[in-house]
């Protein structure tokens, strides 16, 4: 069973590894997502894999014997609304840009970092850029 | 205050601020009113916190009174309590910096809001003494950030946005499959539980693990080759965050480097130091050059940010106690002198409206105070003596050399060489050379709360440099007490 979600977690972060590299922002994205979960599995699998009894004490005995550790899940859970939260966020973020650029190709995206000009001084900003009504 | 709450004031005080001022969302003086309140009231409670950790060694409390080590806990010693002094300090530099028209964005209503939220993220990670829960505040971190940059709306600050997500993303995943593997391992999370696991691990199994985690680690300081995120979007940030975000973000991937590789698994392996070592060189070397290439007072700062990482990170490579000294007290004065330059290029784009050196100039004559108030962070980044960065090179450069570290002494003096060259680039074009368009244009603005902010943290600048042996004392006494 652990080789099995071994096998598993590699696949996914295989999967989300190649998207992520990919120059499509949209699979970049989606690879980082697939990514994402491979790590929840990664945690899930850090607890004992075998026992599915659940972790809670019946009355009158204070020791617990033969149950799953209710910890992983406990993180798992805290992975994934986060993770789920920054996929809404960059899922938006990446719309926004392919909507207002009209492409999906990360080397077209070099608006933070223009290319050089003759390649010995970075080029000069544009007036619009420097204007104080663009940074206000 | 009563101890209890004085340990997770850090993080009450700037959660519930961002709470109160986004509650605040449509009444702007109202909402500036409250999150000056408080910043305030967090760099009071830090003090606090400061002076209690200061007298008893360190604070702990466990959440939900569950025994050690099961349940969350945070401790605070005296590497903690003075990162969240500077953490609060920085906080305020910058919220009265907004006040200001030096390059202040948008004043998009959420802005507020998010700062005190990556004030909580960060102070946070200082005070955790729990593996996931750091995770957590990474997360508070990252989002938050996030927020920050995507709030402006224009077209470059999205670009930003995006190469910074997808890489810091990254980032916080291997950080969390580090995390799990690590528990897999020990069976524990709680910082105390896991360095007496540390010591039956066997060695193998506890260097792969820990290269993931300080892999994860390196990537949030900046170090080489990670460092692609910072100066791909720092520059696109409204000053006053920039300057946040320049002094504190970095700072809070290096302090985990410290508190895991110098506090928790000790000794760390001996491999992992001298990789880290070498990375530190690296670091240092490609940071320097990729200012020397700018024309950007922004982006010339972010390389530099980049540069010095390299130096903190030196001085854990190193891996003695005099090695953590060194590096809490870089660490303390780089976070104060960093922030202030970046706020400084913010005052030169008020007077000249642009931040390239090649449009602005004649500064010297037209504003000398400003020329002077530029020079004492500038030369303390470079190492001059008496600034508090000459007292800092010297403590990481003496434990070098004292280990007999010879190629890594050589390469940190050159890198000192060539931030001096950045920094008289920035002196001889923005102050120095006259105006390329003969006279500086009149410019109508709030300015006052910018002086006070870079005047203040000058003044701490100052104040290390001139008496840093009350500083490198309780440096000292954070690195002794270490689990070395």
């Amino acid at each position: 069973m652990t080789w099995l979600l071994a096998l598993t977690i590699w696949v996914t972060l295989s999967t989300g590894l190649y998207l992520t590299l990919s120059r499509d922002l949209l699979r970049c994205v989606l690879g980082l997502a697939i990514v994402g979960s491979g790590a929840n599995l990664l945690l899930f699998l850090t607890g004992r894999i075998g026992s599915g009894q659940p972790p809670v004490v019946p009355l009158g005995e204070t020791v617990l014997s033969q149950a799953a550790n209710p910890l992983p899940q406990a993180l798992v859970l805290t992975a994934i609304v986060i993770g789920f939260a920054l996929m809404c966020f960059s899922l938006v973020l990446v719309l926004r840009l392919i909507e207002r650029q009209r492409t999906d190709d990360v080397l077209d995206l070099r608006l933070a970092e223009p290319p050089g000009g003759d390649g010995v001084k970075p080029p000069l900003p544009t007036p619009a850029a420097d204007a104080r009504e663009a940074r206000t | 205050m009563s101890h209890p709450a004085l340990v997770i004031a850090p993080v009450i005080i700037p959660l519930s601020t961002a709470m109160l001022t986004a509650w605040a969302y449509r009444r702007p003086a109202l909402q500036t009113a409250i999150s000056l309140a408080g910043v305030l009231a967090f760099l009071l409670a830090a003090i606090g916190l400061l002076q209690s950790v200061d007298a008893q060694g360190h604070l702990a409390m466990q959440f939900g009174n569950w025994e050690k080590p099961f349940g969350i806990a945070f401790l605070i010693d005296r590497t903690g309590a003075s990162l969240v002094l500077i953490t609060a300090l920085m906080g305020t530099a910058s919220l009265v910096f907004l006040l200001s028209d030096a390059d202040p964005g948008s004043r998009h209503p959420l802005t507020l809001p998010l700062v005190h939220g990556v004030l909580a993220g960060v102070s946070g990670s200082f005070c955790t003494a729990d593996l996931f829960n750091l995770y957590v505040w990474f997360e508070v971190m990252l989002i938050c950030s996030l927020g920050l940059f995507a709030i402006g709306r224009r077209i470059d600050q999205l670009d930003g946005t995006f190469k910074y997500m997808a890489l810091n993303l990254v980032g916080t995943l291997l950080l969390l499959m580090s995390v799990g593997m690590i528990y897999a391992a020990t069976g524990h999370l709680y910082f105390g539980a896991l360095s007496e696991a540390y010591a039956t691990l066997p060695p193998g199994l506890a260097l792969a693990l820990l290269t993931a985690l300080t892999l994860a680690f390196l990537m949030k300081a900046g170090a080489f080759p990670l460092f692609a995120w910072l100066p791909a979007a720092y520059h696109t940030l409204p000053a006053p965050v920039l300057a946040l975000f320049a002094g504190l973000l970095t700072k809070v991937g290096v302090y985990t480097v410290l508190r895991t590789l110098g506090d928790v698994f000790t000794p760390a392996p001996g491999l992992l130091m001298e990789a880290l070592g070498w990375i530190a060189v690296a670091t240092m070397v490609t940071g320097v050059l990729g200012a020397a290439y700018h024309w950007d007072i922004r982006r010339i700062l972010a390389f530099h940010i980049v540069s010095q990482i390299g130096y903190i990170l030196l001085g854990i490579a190193l891996n003695t106690e005099a090695g953590f000294t060194a590096t809490l007290f870089y660490t303390l004065h780089h976070i104060v002198v960093k922030a202030n330059l970046f706020l400084i290029g913010a005052i030169v784009w008020f007077w000249t409206g642009s931040y390239d050196l090649r449009r602005v100039g004649g500064l010297y004559a037209a504003r000398p105070l400003l020329a002077v108030l530029f020079l004492i962070p500038a030369l303390s980044l470079v190492g001059i003596p008496p600034l508090s960065g000459f007292w800092a090179k010297f403590l990481v450069l003496q434990e070098a050399i004292a280990q007999g570290r010879v190629a890594w002494t050589v390469a940190a003096l050159l890198v000192s060489v060539l931030t001096l060259y950045s920094m008289m680039k920035i002196w001889m074009e923005a102050f120095w050379k006259p105006h390329p368009e003969g006279a500086l244009a009149p410019v109508q603005g709030r300015i006052w709360p910018a002086y006070l902010a870079t005047t203040s943290l000058a003044g701490i600048t100052l104040w290390i440099g001139l008496a840093p042996q009350h500083l490198l004392a309780f440096a000292q006494a954070a690195a002794r007490s270490f689990n070395l």
